[in-house]
């Protein structure tokens, strides 16, 4: 038995998530797919488990051609999905759990579940109150109940999507001897991950995806360092970028700790000059993003002193950071930058800082044009924020930066932008810089950090792994950072 | 609105479902459509008793809009109509003075009490983190139980309690029906109706605050990062749409009524829900949907007395045209966003 994808494609709109991804699995194999954010990983994943359909290509298993158009359709066929939040209901028991999705008749039949959920689970060495709630579980118990469920619905093929998210040590300890034990058992594992370590240490083969199309495929181990330049691809550095001229310091943080759902930094120590560009590396979730909130004051430190321009800013409101001249452009630009249904004239009305009751609408509109210029936005004053692409949005956004902004915090200021798009991005970001203005940015892309930043800060699994200047470093130690490693 | 032409068909569709449902009960349909048009235009007392239900409608219709603009759901409307009611029947009953200043401390009391009361529902929810539909659905029952406790209790009518009301008010505390010309005009509640609308519009379309109000009630959260302090916008629209409820009780018990009733309401507020649904959420299409809305129900009552139909249908008929419309525009959109967002796919 083998898992075969065969030249599969995807396209979002314009965005070949999945471009021609072809390779095979063998049986009892645990296999990593490796690949930055944004690579094309989840997007594989989710036609292998009927969330999407492939726009072309096959997925054989066994010979035979799946016919995936929906998730009953990838566990009927033997592929099960384990999602990164385990699919559990957690008011329900953990027999009703299993139960739940079982093909049959209406009626629940819980004594034969019950049967059955002993039977596999022992088979696979787990074991379970079947009357316990599933709240009371662990994380690693919920996913083993999730294992056991999609076993007895027939999986052959069991896909691992980031399955290391928000757990313990020991319980990754735990899931990585299951997962040893369901290959032995004679299953196709599938292990997606962003993580070099984890696949090093657990898997037999790997293949690297990069860009939605398959860039690289061996069997385990590969030395490192070839992972790393496959999983980013060659990093050039762009040149003659103007070394920065350094002012007073801007923003300083003394020892914070902050915490943001499962994301928690601990006493962070970080002072930025002004005209500085400070880059935030790191895996999606490692902890840039509470950082940046926590500076835009969208979240409170638990603890330390967070300071701009001298001027202590720790329990300032939200607003309280605007007057004080920070400014924060968020990554999902329709869901928390830009309003649909209202216009550019309207958004830079809402962005401007007069005061008067009623709207000059013939001016805003003749200003809002000035803009359109200004920041070469393909669209007009009339129109409305979500017919615009992203990259005009993000235009847009810029032009609603306020003129006098001290600190600016970014997250993923160029993400899906066309080439064009992003170089106009960091002109006039750069600009900004030369007036003075801190810039403090979170990217996925090496890149950007290696071409724009003065010193790049990683974070890893929610604290700061190390800090480098941007002069000297490179994009293969990045690498090795983002994904935890010193370089050896 | 929008798109016009689904609106109509609509609009077809919803009369041809009442007609088959005449038709069901064994009623003359074209006879009982007439009778709805002329119940309600086809004479000049029955044209002052449409605009006199046309008023409070209007007025309760505008301060929907305001919230609806913010992303509410005010379901606590029927609730700050009772409460103005209740504040105007303080006044009328117990302000003395001359017409004027009696009709105007009404007017006055009526929005602060709708105001204050949908404040309540406005706290609820941003402070509270209480839905304002269950909020304001909560706030409904409190403010029909309360009227039955005034009027059965403290303002109880002279000799036995009856829910039937208080009290008739003494004529000074009448909103002016101006006899003079002729059977009596509803010219003051019309007049508070009309400019509420205006007013609306011209707040939402040309004002900062109203551009505001739209960016909280489209995205909260961006509107917020844009610097919008959105729980005082929020609790901006609920005193807005409560103030014009308010009003809305004092027409109704200062130029309908002339007294305190349990059912003092008259249902304008769900029925404003309705007419802002109809309307796209825009004040410009209100007055003369909620004109078309109160026809239906000040004619249906004609239905009783010649037809023997109940005059229910008439709400029947109103909940039919809101259904077809909703369908219609669901239906557009679906065909508009093609067969992806109909899959809840990227």
């Amino acid at each position: 038995m083998a898992l075969e994808i065969r030249d599969i494609h995807k396209h979002f709109g314009p965005v070949r998530a999945n471009d021609g991804i072809t390779f095979t699995v063998e049986e009892g194999s645990l296999h990593g797919i490796l690949g930055e954010n944004g690579a094309g990983k989840s997007t594989l994943m989710k036609i292998l488990s009927g969330f999407y359909e492939a726009d072309s290509g096959e997925v054989v298993l066994d010979g035979d051609v799946l016919a995936l158009r929906s998730p009953a359709d990838a566990i009927a066929t033997g592929i099960g999905m384990l999602h990164q939040d385990p699919l559990v209901f957690l008011p329900f028991t953990v027999l009703d759990n299993f139960a739940l999705g079982s093909p049959g008749p209406v009626r629940l039949d819980r004594s034969t579940a019950r049967g059955e959920l002993e039977r596999v689970s022992s088979e696979l060495g787990f074991s379970f109150d079947p009357a316990m709630l599933a709240r009371d579980l662990t994380v690693g118990e919920r996913q083993q109940l999730e294992i056991t469920r999609l076993i007895w619905l027939g999986a052959k093929v069991l896909i691992f999507d980031e399955p290391t998210t928000g757990i313990s040590a020991t319980q990754r300890i735990q899931l990585f001897a299951t997962l040893e034990g369901l290959a032995e058992y004679g299953l196709i594992v599938l292990f997606v991950s962003h993580k070099l370590e984890e696949v090093e240490e657990l898997c037999d083969s790997v293949t690297v995806i990069r860009r939605g199309k398959v860039v690289f495929e061996a069997a385990m181990p590969v030395a490192p360092e070839v992972l790393v330049e496959e999983m980013f691809g060659k990093v050039f550095i762009a040149e003659g970028r103007e070394p920065a001229g350094l002012g007073d310091p801007v923003l300083r943080l003394e020892s914070v700790s902050v915490e943001d759902g499962t994301t928690y930094l601990d006493a962070l120590d970080l002072e930025t000059a002004a005209g500085e560009v400070v880059g935030l590396a790191g895996l999606e979730g490692s902890g840039q993003r509470t950082l940046l909130r926590a500076c835009a004051g969208l979240l409170t430190p638990t603890s330390g002193r967070v300071s701009v321009d001298g001027a202590d800013v720790t329990r300032t409101s939200y607003r309280g950071h605007l007057a004080a001249g920070v400014h924060y452009l968020p990554a999902g630009r329709l869901e928390e930058g830009l309003v649909e249904g209202i216009s550019i004239t309207e958004h830079l009305v809402l962005a401007s800082d007069e005061r008067s009751f009623f709207v000059d609408w013939a001016a805003a509109d003749a200003a809002a044009a000035q803009e359109i210029d200004d920041y070469s936005i393909k669209g007009r004053p009339a129109s409305p924020a979500e017919a615009l692409s992203g990259g005009n949005q993000q235009r847009l956004l810029l032009a609603m930066i306020p003129e006098d902004v001290r600190l600016l915090l970014l997250e993923h200021p160029t993400r899906g932008l066309d080439v064009e798009s992003a170089a106009f991005v960091w002109k006039r970001l750069l600009e900004r810089r030369a007036d003075g203005t801190t810039i403090l940015f979170a990217s996925a892309d090496l890149d950007e950090l290696l071409s724009y930043s003065d010193r790049i800060v990683v974070f890893f699994g929610g604290s700061v792994f190390a800090t480098r200047a941007t002069a000297s470093t490179d994009g293969e130690e990045l690498g090795y950072l983002i994904g935890g490693k010193e370089r050896v | 609105m929008r798109a016009a032409a689904p609106t109509l068909i609509a609009f077809a569709a919803a009369l041809a479902a009442g007609i088959v449902l005449l038709l069901l009960v064994g009623a003359p349909p074209l006879e009982a459509l007439w009778l709805l048009v002329e119940g309600s235009f086809g004479s000049a007392s029955k044209i002052s008793a449409t605009l006199l239900a046309w008023s409070p409608l209007l007025l309760a219709s505008a301060g929907l809009v305001v919230t609806f603009a913010a992303g509410l759901w005010n379901i606590g409307v029927e609730g700050q109509i009772v409460i103005g009611a209740v504040a105007a029947t303080w006044v009328a009953r117990s302000l003395p003075g001359p017409g004027w200043a009696v009709i105007l401390a009404a007017i006055v009391a009526g929005a602060v009490g709708g105001l204050l009361w949908a404040l309540l529902a406005g706290v609820l929810k941003t402070y509270g983190g209480v839905h304002e539909i269950f909020g304001g659905l909560g706030l409904d029952f409190v403010a029909a139980g309360l009227v039955i406790y005034l009027v059965l209790g403290p303002w109880q009518r002279t000799g036995v309690a009856s829910t039937s009301g208080t009290d008739i008010f003494r004529e000074e505390a009448w909103m002016p029906s101006f006899e003079a010309l002729g059977t009596g005009w509803p010219i003051i509640p019309v007049a508070l109706g009309l400019i509420s609308v205006v007013v609306v519009w011209i707040l939402l379309r040309g004002t900062r605050f109203g551009l505001r109000l739209k960016a909280v009630g489209r995205n909260p959260r961006s509107a917020a990062l844009i610097g919008i302090p959105t729980n005082r916008y929020l609790l901006g629209a609920f005193a807005i749409g409560g103030a014009l409820a308010g009003i809305a009780g004092t027409v109704q018990v200062t130029a309908f009524h002339h007294k305190l009733v349990p059912s003092v309401s008259g249902g304008y507020g769900f029925l404003g829900i309705l007419v802002v649904l109809l309307a796209s959420f825009s004040a410009v299409w209100v007055a003369p949907i909620a004109l078309f809305f109160v026809a239906i129900s000040v004619g249906s009552t004609q239905l009783d007395l010649r037809l023997g139909l109940d005059s229910a249908f008439g709400g029947v008929l109103q909940g039919l045209i809101v259904l077809f419309v909703m369908i219609g525009g669901a239906w557009s959109a679906r065909r508009a966003s093609g067969e992806h967002a109909a899959r809840g796919e990227p």
